[in-house]
């Protein structure tokens, strides 16, 4: 099974831990990644802001570079992820943007090559077996509790998830590789990641309180798939460890350098497996 | 004009589901002998036999116009069944309701057919031909005396739709007391002997050998001048679509039709209040209201109308009970345009204490035993959290399951919201747009019970227009 692949920059610096997880997940599920030769930029959080075309454009160039090697395109980050559904949702259902952004980028829109979070692909009940037949040594005893955050949530029609208020997909991964999933209330609360140089005191506040209801639960760790939420909630605590839902999958697994991943953590989560 | 159809004392065609056999072995199409007794064209079928309904039927009955009433449950008196006391007046529900029921029943001039459905229509205006099913009740009504033996023993006590989450009902059952008619059905989904083949204490226990597991459905035909559809409403399936209130997940989350039945003298816990899962007495509550109403982009882009004045209802008998309970209730606007509404409201703020907080709530969630409320008070800007022992959604109301489905069969038009549509919502609010056939109370737009009684005497007039219209033309025609 081949996919396209788009790292984004987080994969070369916050998140490489996240990455080289995820790479590691997805070559022992035998899913074969061709990295876009000349990806650029999604735009993040700062392109948005000064113009939506300057935004769409950069997200729809990467399309574009999918739609060339015609395989549906893999994006681990959430941010990334988001940005480029968006642009995607834009030139499927907006006749004038996608004229306006084919003729910026001299590309013709094809519309064949789909948006995947890394969940979007591997969460598909076609995988489960597989995913359970690769578990090595099962998380058993180990009481997570999921956070999904903005990013791969909303808006649902852009971003596909399961459900908006209460999405299940990570949970159900986790009960696969034997964890204890925690039913809790934050799983898309705002983690205040966009304010984290801006307004660092409200972003504390509200990882506070996302970090209280999961101790409260009584989860050894926090699982997510953004790096955003990894990061910003990861630094600004000390009571809980922050996971990417492919690092567990690696532990469960027992696939690549973990231990290293784990050094890249401000909660050490080595002393949970 | 075609000529008079004389069925005087004739019965209707009837027919077993397998459409052969022309004698019929159900009781339902039986009992017809007074609709027969006038011609086709001072006949009328009322379908639903809720308030709107049961107003319509009498009213024609009065006029000397012969009924045929087609209920879908196993009696009539509909959503106000299952209501507590009603807004503005307070009245209890089944007391002003009992009446009515009791007086369809018994009418000379209207025949209830309860379990029916119906599910064809043919022929033209003023000569309508409708196919109406017989659902199976287990119950052979014509032995069955009404005694409630079997519902006495009846060992099942499960949820049931009635009851919403309030409480459980045994599995051979009548809606209330005072259920119009007073026989009892089996629900085959919960009964032990009808799912798993063991148990028969109802067929042991009865003593007229009423019980018959075996019923069949049944179909029969009843040919009518005019008929008027009022299948009322149901409650917006806010529990999967609205996740962000815990539906489902917690059980101290309830709507306000639940919470009806918690305040119902004749419900589950006889008035008492208490929350669901641990039975006890909520000291506070939160109501949330416009929960799928007035909400375009997610969910129902129309007003619910009845919401603002139940729930004010619901906090003062709340209240009333629980004297040291205090009530939230997040709100948009009040819309209270009735008579006497406003007034309403406004004792319920300065006599009950009730505290109005502007805003949507937006976060439901379990703690401990507490259900937090998150939300935010649009009038001092500020982010408020409350922690509630019960919280009440007051969720948008929605056209009755099957709607549709019935619009097709009668070739009626439905809006995109599963509305009837009316011929001109001002000046023929009642007329469907297709002849003879007229459209009454919560299915063609959410009203309130003054309102649906209003409009159920109002297309009672308009058939016996349609149908006086009828006869002129026939004698003109001879």
């Amino acid at each position: 099974m081949k996919y396209s692949y788009y790292p984004g920059c987080t994969s070369h610096s916050t998140a490489i831990e996240y990455i080289e997880a995820s790479l590691a997940v997805l070559q022992a599920l035998g899913i074969e990644l061709q990295e876009l030769p000349d990806w650029s930029c999604c735009g993040a959080a700062s392109a948005h802001n000064l113009s939506s075309t300057l935004a769409l454009g950069l997200s729809a160039f990467n399309i574009a570079e999918a739609e060339k090697l015609g395989a549906d395109l893999v994006i681990p980050c959430a941010g990334c992820f988001n940005n480029l559904a968006r642009a995607d949702y834009a030139l499927r259902h907006d006749e004038q943007k996608r004229r306006e952004l084919e003729e910026l980028l001299g590309f013709t829109y094809s519309g064949k090559v789909a948006m995947l979070s890394v969940v979007d692909l591997i969460a598909d009940p076609r995988w489960r077996e597989q995913i359970k037949a690769l578990v090595k040594k099962p998380l058993q005893g180990l009481k997570v509790v999921c956070y999904y955050g903005c990013a791969v949530v909303r808006p649902a029609e852009i971003t596909g998830v399961d459900d908006v208020e209460n999405p299940r997909r990570l949970d159900e991964l986790m009960i696969a590789l034997g964890a204890e999933v925690i039913d809790w209330s934050c799983k898309v609360d705002c983690c205040g990641g966009d304010l984290g140089l801006t307004h660092p005191d409200k972003a504390t506040v509200l990882v506070n309180g996302i970090v209280d209801y999961a101790v409260a639960a009584g989860a050894d760790c926090l699982v997510t798939s953004c790096a955003l939420c990894q990061a910003n909630v990861d630094i600004r605590q000390q009571r809980l460890p922050i996971m990417y839902f492919t690092e567990l999958m690696a532990e469960a697994f027992q696939v690549g350098d973990r231990a290293r991943w784990w050094k890249k953590h401000f909660n050490d989560p080595a002393g949970l497996f | 004009m075609g000529e008079v159809t004389e069925l005087k004392g004739q019965q209707p065609a009837c027919q077993t589901d397998d459409g052969a056999g022309a004698t019929c072995a159900c009781a339902a199409a039986g009992g017809l002998e007074d609709l027969y007794s006038v011609p086709v064209d001072r006949r009328v079928m009322v379908i639903g036999g809720g308030i709107c309904g049961i107003t319509a039927a009498i009213d024609l009955g009065n006029a000397d116009y012969r009924v045929v009433m087609v209920e879908r449950l196993p009696s009539v008196g509909g959503r106000m069944l299952q209501l507590s006391e009603t807004f503005p007046t307070l009245d209890c529900a089944q007391c002003t309701l009992t009446p009515r029921t009791v007086e369809s029943g018994q009418h000379p001039h209207v025949t209830l057919k309860t379990c029916c459905e119906v599910v064809g229509l043919s022929g033209e205006p003023g000569n309508f031909r409708v196919r109406v099913r017989q659902n199976k009740t287990y119950v052979d009504w014509s032995k069955c005396t009404g005694c409630g033996t079997c519902i006495q023993k009846c060992p099942t006590k499960s949820y049931a739709l009635f009851e919403r989450d309030a409480g459980r009902m045994t599995a051979i059952y009548t809606l209330s007391p005072q259920a119009v008619p007073n026989k009892p059905v089996i629900d085959a989904d919960r009964c032990r002997y009808l799912t798993k083949g063991k148990c028969g204490v109802c067929a042991k226990v009865c003593p007229v050998d009423a019980i018959d597991y075996e019923q069949q459905e049944s179909y029969f035909e009843v040919e009518v001048g005019a008929i008027i559809v009022a299948t009322g409403f149901d409650v917006y399936d806010w529990k999967t679509k609205m996740p962000e209130l815990g539906g489902g997940r917690l059980p101290d989350v309830i709507d306000g039709l639940t919470f009806e039945r918690y305040l119902s003298a004749s419900g589950p816990t006889a008035g008492r209040m208490v929350r669901p899962s641990d039975g006890v007495e909520p000291k506070e509550i939160v109501f949330i209201q416009c929960a799928g109403s007035r909400n375009p982009e997610l969910h129902k882009s129309y007003c619910s109308k009845v919401c603002c004045m139940y729930t004010a209802k619901h906090a003062r008998l709340y209240k009333h009970k629980v004297h040291d309970g205090q009530v939230y209730i997040f709100y948009i606007d009040i819309r209270s345009t009735g008579k006497g509404y406003e007034q309403f409201i406004q004792q319920s703020v300065s006599e009950e204490g009730i505290i109005y907080l502007r805003g949507r709530a937006a976060k439901v969630f379990q703690e401990g035993k507490k259900i937090m409320v998150q939300g935010a008070d649009t009038l001092t800007g500020k982010k408020i959290e409350i922690a509630a022992d019960l919280v009440v959604v007051a969720a948008a109301l929605v056209p009755n399951e099957g709607a549709e489905e019935l619009a097709e069969i009668l070739g009626l038009t439905c809006n995109k919201d599963g509305f009837f549509v009316e011929e001109d919502y001002k000046l023929s609010p009642v007329d469907s747009g297709s002849r003879g056939i007229f459209i009454a109370g919560c299915c063609q737009g959410i009203k309130d019970i003054a309102d649906t009684v209003a409009q159920g005497s109002a297309a009672a007039s308009k058939a016996q227009v349609f149908l006086s219209t009828i006869r002129r033309q026939k004698k003109q025609a001879v």
